[in-house]
């Protein structure tokens, strides 16, 4: 028999809120996070684009001085978000529980670029000397997933998922597959990303993907509408904590919803394009659905990845037809990047925060700036006010693609 | 050139700043492993800073030499010469 996996912890730090409940709150209000940039940087190095979605409570105000140190600020908001996380499923410091039977599967896009340019500013400004000894485990993707590992005791193997913006939906395929292959108990899956810096700025920028309104910081994410005119970025970190059912019950934990299936699929059509019909896309959320043992009728609300590139968000509309059909009418739609601003590889990670809170609740959160929406993607978006989703057994898709061609999706159910 | 309670100082100063323990822990009797449980990617941390704070050079080899916190403040004041 399948184990089934369930989710008993939530935790996050995101441009609309530092903790889950702030984020929730924020995202059915319609909060948009993006704000101008008060860094020397910008104008230094002449940016194009001068605004981004900043952490609303940053790592600075949560951790201690030496934690900011020696970690990168992509691990730092990793531990944030893990701490709420663990304390919120009912881990206490000390936890009774099997450590050699709980696993780490985190996800990054890009690791610690900070450590890593800055590590070199230092190289070529004062010399190899002056190179900090943390800087390898600091710029290294899987930091993230080794600092958690050793702060919450996980020795059932600290894995890394790597899927550009796809990767924290992807971490979630990782853990459900360990849980379900009985190879752990507990999982600490999630992402994170803080990119927010000059070099990832002026090459998004390069390649055109990034929107430019900077008149108008909070107006700029706009997924859907026929003036969008690319991403802005974001940071911040998700996690969650995934138990097998037997493990969760037999501690009496609270769960919020089933992790029930996962989709993995990709492209192989372009690198950095997406496929123009979705087909990947399609093939992922069928590959999903199917693992979930769910029709794709019984889908009420989807969480889309809809980032506002002018190219990026017909395919994921067109392959969302060719799943669901004309139900496709019926399906709640919920652009949260229109808020957010898009994490890149934490993306996936905090959005599935919010779907598993749509199951749970009941109410999907809203998209904002869609003022005109493009007529050639007719969904059933949720503006305005939070959607109220069916009452009974919910069943809600998180979609996220990346560079590479990756599609990941996760389909989440009431429990 | 600093003397041997500014150069203590300046180290307690380094420690707080790479450990988060308090300045007045660091002693000159102190061992940075045993006692301080500095390990050896914080102490060459420690070293790097120092050197520059004290404008001195500590040489790799030198490094595990560097038992207590006074064997640390004794190479400085020395190097500085």
């Amino acid at each position: 028999m399948t184990r089934t996996a369930v989710i008993t912890g939530l935790g996050a730090t995101t441009p609309i809120g530092g903790d889950v409940p702030s984020f929730w709150a924020n995202a059915l209000a319609g909060t948009p996070g993006a704000r101008t940039l008060e860094h020397e940087w910008v104008e230094k190095h002449d940016l194009p684009v001068t605004f981004a979605a900043e952490l609303a409570v940053p790592t600075s105000e949560v951790l201690k001085k030496v934690e900011l140190k020696r970690q990168d600020p992509s691990m730092q908001m990793a531990t944030v978000a893990a701490r709420e996380a663990w304390a919120d499923a009912g881990f206490g410091e000390d936890a009774d529980i099997d450590h050699d039977r709980f696993a780490i599967a985190f996800g990054t896009g890009i690791g610690g670029v900070w450590t890593l340019l800055e590590g070199w500013d230092t190289l070529r400004e004062r010399g190899p000397r002056r190179v900090m000894p943390m800087t390898v485990p600091m710029l290294m993707p899987n930091g993230a997933a080794g600092a958690l590992s050793l702060e919450f005791g996980a020795r059932g193997g600290a894995r890394t998922v790597v899927s550009a913006c796809a990767s924290g939906t992807e971490s979630l395929d990782l853990a459900l597959q360990l849980i379900r292959s009985g190879k752990a108990d507990i999982v600490m899956t999630g992402s994170t990303e803080a990119a927010i810096h000059p070099l990832p700025i002026g090459a998004f920028c390069a390649m055109q993907a990034m929107s430019k309104r900077n008149d108008d910081p909070q107006a700029a994410s706009r997924p859907y509408d026929v003036d969008r005119d690319g991403f802005v970025l974001g940071e911040g970190a998700g996690v969650m904590i995934i138990e097998s059912e037997e493990h969760a019950k037999a501690r009496g934990a609270r769960v919020y919803a089933r992790l029930a299936g996962t989709g993995v699929t990709s492209d192989s059509h372009h690198i950095t394009a997406p496929e123009p019909e979705g087909l990947g896309a399609t093939r992922a959320m069928r590959a999903a659905l199917e693992d979930a043992g769910l029709s794709p009728e019984q889908v009420c609300h989807v969480n889309a990845h809809a980032t506002s590139t002018p190219v990026g968000d017909k395919p994921e509309y067109l392959a969302m037809r060719a799943v669901f059909g004309d139900h496709v009418e019926q399906v709640k739609v919920s652009a949260t990047k229109s808020q957010t601003g898009h994490l890149l590889g934490a993306s996936g990670a905090i959005e599935s925060v919010l779907s598993v809170l749509a199951v749970h609740h009941g109410k999907a959160p809203v998209t904002i700036n869609l003022d005109n929406q493009d007529p050639q993607i007719p969904l059933n978006v949720v503006t305005g006010t939070p959607a109220e989703l069916p009452e009974g057994d919910r069943a809600v898709v998180k979609n996220s693609f990346g560079f590479g061609g990756h599609n990941a999706v996760a389909v989440f159910t009431s429990y | 050139m600093a003397s041997k309670e500014e150069i203590l100082a300046g180290l307690a100063e380094i420690v707080n700043e790479e450990t988060g323990l308090e300045t007045e822990e660091v002693q000159p009797e102190k061992s940075f492993t045993d006692d301080l449980d500095i390990d050896s990617i914080s102490m060459m941390t420690i070293v790097v800073n120092a050197e520059e704070k004290f404008d001195v050079k500590i040489p790799d080899e030198e490094v595990k030499n560097l038992k207590t916190v006074q064997d640390a403040v004794d190479y400085i004041e020395g190097a500085q010469a």
